[in-house]
């Protein structure tokens, strides 16, 4: 208690405005949400900008060599979306299990273990070497969905049965999944002693564009492949799941409210172990197309932290699946432009800052701040 | 491989374990749950070593990786508390941003050589009791003797002093702890940078001590994530985290060793012939993580008790709730 009997602190009278912050009574405006995630993406490259300032550099050149490697030609920008498919197809595994406050941390888990599923089709081998390439891109997908679900799974029931903090269970798959696919590339599918499997046959690859520059001269050289039509299918997918579907309702009725669900007579145990299972799968998908279609092996570093990047994307895209898309774009070509710079930490750093102004800026759509001019006593 | 090695070397790894869970703790009795430990021990690990290599005194570098990791947990604070965000998102974005941070000024440090280590040292008397003073007080770093101080009196600080008392209140009923003119707010701030000091300790603990230098992120290899989990395992009680921690830096240790010997109890050991199988010892301390959980979990939900009750949740005064 202080003796004044203003309730103002002393010392600021002299501005002759005040700001009151208020709990929002109204949901603000459709445009505001994204509108605060571009201002976080764009003061985090103003953060960026100053700390390679700090390192030496000079932010203007960064930036604009950032742009020229991931959007200045078709070729680079086919290779920017080569990165942005597996970031949406994790963006979205994370995106609908946030949705329902089930904090799956281990899509990178999940995406090694379809990345393993589809490899275990080529190597174990399931299909004789020269089965039709639309065969191959069938069961390798199922198998990648399928080992990524089931990845997915163990922590869902874990969570479902004995109410084990996901957070903490997601995140030591992982561990666990690194170390499984170590042991094969190692061991098991080494190549002549290698720490990685042999190449893939040709039509075990998902098909590219460049594959069809006979055709469509314009193709030559373009990488993207097919697992960017997986990721964009997934996405419209996912939207109506979530938007269009009694699932969907019960996801988000769960995750805005577990109360009224449980009294609602949904059953929350159920959820988890089904979104869990989607969750995983399309973590999973994302390994598989990633193997298939870009690295054609099973390797130690077939992910710069993808199932990581794709928190932060679902957050940025505030969980809406088209959002995902156009975050996972963005983020491909910080990656993309991203691997040649030194030292190798700036993306992952820019990647914390631009989530640490994300979290912090959610408190503008639960709060407003009003100006007043401040009255004379 | 010697048994009385593998501990003693065991209650070396887990004391950087003690320092991060008693440290969250501490952050999740006051209501503040803090996902960036793993962040935080990188950050502590990082700072200390490179403030060891350039002033040549390795306890202002474990001081700075305190102070480091103290500050940098704040970000958290202030996002959680006064901006009342979701504690489970700010935490995992200040782990990113420590990690990220973390690497970029770490990087060339791992080239650094005779940076300077903290003591080691056997303490007289106590070392003298059979196998377990072998174990615990020969040629241990001073920090694993700072650690046998810790717990215990983390222990008595909760549950037997006043601050304590404000400590748990603030944890399980703010509101109350609100009319009896207890500052909530400000002691979750407090025991927030408790937590990032005892986060940096332990990973200056790591840098400094247990396995001098720097490896990137391989330098804690998920010990912050595995200290969020202790905590559930420990009851929110420092002294069931003592020995959740030392049992997980037996656990470590062991992996290591077990790989040497030809046979094991007589029998051949598989380990030695396939070293592939390395790798799924590497699963293990993860595996028992997840374990752990669940028994944490079931005897939580046992004794309908353990978890302090605002958890998660930010205070608003005069709100209707906790």
């Amino acid at each position: 208690m202080t003796d004044s009997p203003s309730p103002k602190p002393a010392g600021q009278n002299w501005f002759p405005y005040r700001f009151k912050v208020e709990p929002r009574l109204k949901e603000p405006p459709a445009w505001f949400s994204p509108m605060l995630s571009l201002a976080a993406v764009v003061v985090s490259l103003f953060i960026g900008a100053f700390i390679i300032h700090l390192a030496g550099g000079d932010p203007w050149k960064t930036y604009v060599h950032i742009a020229k490697s991931s959007f200045g030609s078709v070729g680079v920008i086919s290779d920017t979306l080569v990165k942005a498919t597996p970031l949406i197809l994790v963006g979205l595994a994370c995106s609908i299990a946030f949705r329902m406050r089930i904090w799956n941390i281990g899509a990178e888990g999940q995406f090694f273990l379809g990345a393993w599923g589809a490899s275990l089709i080529v190597l174990l081998p399931v299909l004789p070497e020269d089965a039709p390439q639309w065969l191959f891109i069938l069961t390798t997908m199922a198998s990648g969905i399928l080992f990524g679900a089931l990845w997915g799974l163990i922590p869902a029931v874990l969570k479902a049965r004995f109410n084990v903090n996901e957070i903490i269970s997601t995140l030591m798959m992982n561990y666990i999944a690194i170390s499984w696919n170590n042991y094969f590339i190692y061991a098991v599918w080494s190549d002549g002693g290698f720490q990685m499997t042999r190449m893939f046959q040709r039509n075990a690859w998902l098909p590219r564009l460049a594959d069809y520059a006979k055709e469509i001269p314009a193709f030559r050289g373009l990488t993207t492949h097919l697992g960017l039509v997986f990721a964009l299918l997934a996405a419209v997918v996912v939207y109506l799941i979530l938007t269009k579907s009694q699932w969907g309702y019960e996801i988000r009725l769960i995750g805005d409210n577990p109360n009224a669900a449980h009294y609602a007579g949904i059953s929350i145990n159920k959820n988890i172990i089904l979104v869990m299972l989607l969750s995983g799968g399309l973590a999973g998908l994302a390994g598989m197309s990633e193997i298939t279609g870009v690295v054609h092996r099973l390797q130690g570093a077939i992910s710069p932290g993808y199932g990581f990047t794709g928190i932060i994307i679902a957050w940025l895209a505030k969980l809406n699946p088209f959002g995902v898309i156009i975050a996972s774009i963005l983020f491909g070509a910080l990656i993309l432009a991203g691997r040649e710079m030194q030292p190798h930490g700036i993306p992952t750093m820019i990647q914390g800052v631009i989530m640490v102004l994300l979290i912090a800026s959610d408190f503008f759509t639960r709060y407003t701040i009003r100006i007043t001019r401040r009255m004379e006593e | 491989m010697d048994l009385i090695i593998v501990l003693s070397a065991g209650v070396a790894t887990g004391t950087a374990l003690l320092f991060a869970t008693v440290g969250e703790i501490f952050a999740e009795r006051s209501g503040v749950m803090n996902l960036g430990v793993e962040g935080m021990m990188l950050l502590g690990a990082m700072t200390a070593y490179s403030v060891s290599a350039s002033s040549g005194s390795p306890w202002l570098g474990a001081l700075a990786g305190m102070l480091a990791a103290g500050l940098i947990s704040q970000i958290h604070a202030y996002i959680s508390i006064t901006l009342k965000a979701d504690q489970v998102v700010s935490g995992l974005a200040l782990n990113f941003l420590a990690s990220g941070v973390s690497l970029v000024l770490g990087e060339g440090l791992n080239s650094l050589k005779g940076v300077p280590a903290l003591p080691f040292f056997s303490i007289p008397l106590l070392v003298n009791i059979p196998i377990l003073g072998d174990i615990l007080f020969k040629n241990q770093s001073v920090l694993v003797y700072i650690g046998y101080l810790l717990f215990p009196l983390a222990w008595y600080f909760i549950n037997r002093t006043r601050p304590g008392l404000h400590l748990r209140a603030v944890g399980e009923y703010p509101s109350a702890a609100d009319s009896q003119g207890i500052n909530v707010i400000g002691l979750r701030y407090f025991y927030t940078f408790v937590g990032g000091l005892l986060a940096g300790l332990g990973g200056a603990a790591i840098s400094l001590a247990i396995s001098p230098g720097w490896f990137s992120e391989k330098t804690s290899a998920g010990l912050g994530w595995i200290a969020v989990g202790l905590v559930i395992f420990a009851q929110w009680d420092p002294i069931r985290a003592a020995g959740g921690s030392y049992i997980f830096g037996a656990l470590r240790r062991l992996i290591l060793d077990i790989q040497g010997p030809t046979t094991i109890l007589g029998l051949r050991n598989p380990f030695y012939y396939n070293p592939y199988y390395g790798f799924f010892l590497q699963m293990l301390p993860y595996a028992f993580t997840v374990v752990v959980l669940v028994l944490g979990s079931r005897e939580a939900i046992r004794k309908r008790m353990g978890t302090p009750a605002a958890l998660g949740l930010p205070y608003v005064r005069g709100q209707r709730g906790l």
